[in-house]
């Protein structure tokens, strides 16, 4: 920016608030991971062990969040819970960024009718309630890890591919890539050497913002009993558990465990928006944390 | 698809009946043709659910026995077999089973041991009955609170508001359900905690089911406000700074003229796109909140389908699903046009 002179200079505004907030963000997530990271060293209880002479516990110096139905600890169940959930998250964020991304690349660099058809199928998944979508994919597969994952790549896919596909029709009218091509660069030099370098940063930024969407929807599937295997502290398991618990009055075995994935989630979805922003003002979001 | 015409000037308010006629004639057309789309779409949709069926490891002979699978003779299952015709090539099942959808027959619910045809007709009304009292609240909350907040932008009301819809977006909406039962059932004790009727009850009273219907609604259209709310709060503030309300401002109008009459009329046009594209998510959120809330609606019998690995009726709502949200789409471009002069039907 500082070859353009600019008759009046942009002001960015930077609200005291949002280093404020961010910090705050930077704060939990550093401290979710350290904890999740740690808790089998510093606090090594089999998270599925049940006692049965400590069952709904109200939250005391013992058991800071209470202890569940089967006399579980619920804020060590739920440190447990949190680590499976972000690592299903992530994964599954990941094969949706593998899916959509390949869409993407296909669509824009064919373009013609391939790109048409494509992007025909993209806008007719978009209007389908997804976690029905969702629903129905674990439901022929059989509840079950990879189920899971499966459905959320196969539902989380349409935003990554819009994004790469845009992304690279609009390079390809870019004058460095007709310098490349009129240089003598070959296919692949243009694509590994000026197409992917633009790609990937949008790409990582796209995964990093479907985290959130992804835990969420494994929650929401592991909540409705369609998700992870019932053993596994999962934060939708938990919740699920935690409803039997509820209607006798000890509302923590479910309230605690989502708490701490909102808080988690929330920072994450801010931060990664501030990424976003910096990334491209151009549709800068209204998250200023 | 609706575009703004290309000569958009500022149209001058053009309700002459004779371009309001003209402008609405494109609409049988548009009609027309958004109905051949859905065909493909339809189609597409029907087989790929199908084909996935089809991939499961799900037997659906042992399926419809249930527990009389383990007892019945494997005859008896290859006559069940035979009888649906599974063992066929799956071209010809995908073909029959579309051929019974168009005749009106959707199949025989193997979870729940009825037509899917009685199972949607008796839970369909009142998961409409949720959404649509949900999706009222929602609009109503949003453009009021929207306003507010981009009336006094940046001030403590706005700020607060904001923050306050960035959580809401993170929280689950099954959590924020167990969250009301727990404060408002179970400790305040105001309302029910579930079920759309009291136990005792006999019939459905209409003053006992809102009763029962007030926090799943609620729940509802809490998890759905912050989209629509930070919507309408920037759309409302953006239009704040156009000509024609500066126009108005010094003109003298009152502030609350300039606000709902100018302002947040040019704001509502974008809203019902906005209403359009998250009906899915709305209808997502009523699967899960009939779920938390033990109501006899279409989510949560989907889910008890999806539990029992009951493919006609989970194809059923599906696609049922995906009907209405194409005919939604459809409405929210009409009423579009309707409402904006300067948008042709004519793409």
């Amino acid at each position: 920016m500082t070859d353009l002179a600019l008759p009046v200079r942009l002001r960015r505004s930077k609200p005291r608030t949002g280093r404020v907030g961010a910090a705050a963000a930077w704060a939990v997530l550093v401290g979710a991971g350290l904890a999740c990271l740690l808790a089998p060293v510093l606090w090594p209880l089999d998270e599925s062990a049940v006692d049965l002479a400590r069952t709904r516990l109200a939250p005391s110096w013992a058991h800071p969040a209470g202890t569940d139905d089967l006399g579980r600890d619920v804020a060590h169940r739920s440190l447990y819970g949190l680590r499976v959930s972000l690592l299903v998250g992530a994964v599954a964020a990941l094969v949706a960024t593998v899916i959509g991304g390949l869409v993407g690349a296909v669509a824009g660099t064919l373009g013609g009718w391939v790109d048409r058809v494509l992007m025909r199928v993209v806008d007719t998944m978009a209007a389908l309630p997804h976690l029905l979508l969702g629903i129905f994919i674990v439901a022929m597969l059989r509840p079950s890890l990879g189920a899971v994952i499966l459905s959320i790549g196969l539902t989380h896919w349409l935003s990554t591919a819009r994004i790469v596909r845009s992304e690279l029709l609009s390079l390809r009218t870019r004058p460095f890539i007709d310098a490349a091509i009129s240089g003598g660069a070959s296919r692949t030099r243009v694509i590994t050497r000026h197409l992917l370098p633009h790609v990937l940063p949008r790409l990582a930024l796209a995964t990093t913002l479907m985290v959130p969407h992804a835990v969420w929807h494994e929650t929401a599937l592991s909540f409705l009993g369609l998700g992870l295997p019932p053993h596994l502290a999962s934060i939708g398991n938990m919740i699920n558990d935690g409803q039997r618990s509820l209607l006798t009055g000890a509302w923590w075995a479910s309230i605690v465990p989502g708490l701490l994935l909102v808080v988690v989630t929330l920072a994450l979805a801010a931060l990664t928006g501030r990424w976003r922003d910096r990334l491209d003002p151009r549709v800068r979001a209204e998250l200023n944390l | 698809m609706t575009t703004p015409a290309p000569t958009a000037a500022p149209a001058p308010a053009e309700s002459t009946p004779r371009r309001r006629s003209r402008r609405l004639a494109g609409a049988g057309a548009v009609v027309r043709r958004r109905l051949l789309v859905a065909v493909p779409i339809l189609a597409a949709t029907s087989a790929g659910m199908f084909a996935l069926g089809a991939a499961s490891p799900i037997d659906p002979a042992q399926q419809y026995a249930g527990a009389a699978a383990f007892t019945t003779t494997e005859e008896n299952l290859a006559q069940i077999r035979a009888n649906w015709g599974v063992d066929d090539p799956l071209p010809v099942q995908y073909l029959r089973w579309v051929g019974n959808l168009l005749q009106g027959d959707l199949g025989w619910s193997t979870s729940r041991h009825e037509p899917v045809t009685s199972v949607l007709a008796a839970r369909a009304g009142w998961t409409l009955l949720l959404v649509g009292a949900a999706l009222a609240l929602v609009l109503v909350a949003s453009l009021l609170l929207g306003t507010l907040a981009a009336y006094r932008r940046g001030g403590w009301f706005d700020r607060a508001l904001r923050a306050t819809a960035y959580a809401v977006q993170s929280m689950p909406v099954f959590w924020i359900g167990l969250a009301a039962i727990a404060l408002f059932a179970l400790t305040l004790g105001w309302l029910p905690a579930g079920g759309l009727t009291d136990i005792t009850a006999t019939g459905t009273d209409p003053a006992d089911v809102a009763r029962h219907l007030i926090l799943p609604v609620g729940v509802l259209a809490v998890a759905q406000l912050p989209w629509f709310v930070l919507f309408i709060r920037d759309a409302v503030a953006d239009s704040l700074r156009d000509d024609h309300v500066l126009a108005a401002r010094a003109r003298g109008l009152p502030g609350r003229t300039v606000l709902f009459g100018h302002a947040l009329r040019t704001a509502l046009l974008p809203f019902l796109t906005l209403v359009g594209t998250h009906l899915p998510e709305l209808i997502g959120g009523a699967v899960l909140v009939e779920t938390v809330f033990s109501l006899p609606g279409l989510g949560a019998v989907t889910v008890q389908a999806a539990l029992g690995s009951d493919f006609p009726l989970l194809a059923a709502t599906t696609l049922a699903t995906t009907v209405v949200v194409l005919a939604a789409n459809l409405g929210t471009d009409l009423a579009y046009a309707a409402a904006d002069p300067r948008v042709r039907l004519d793409d």
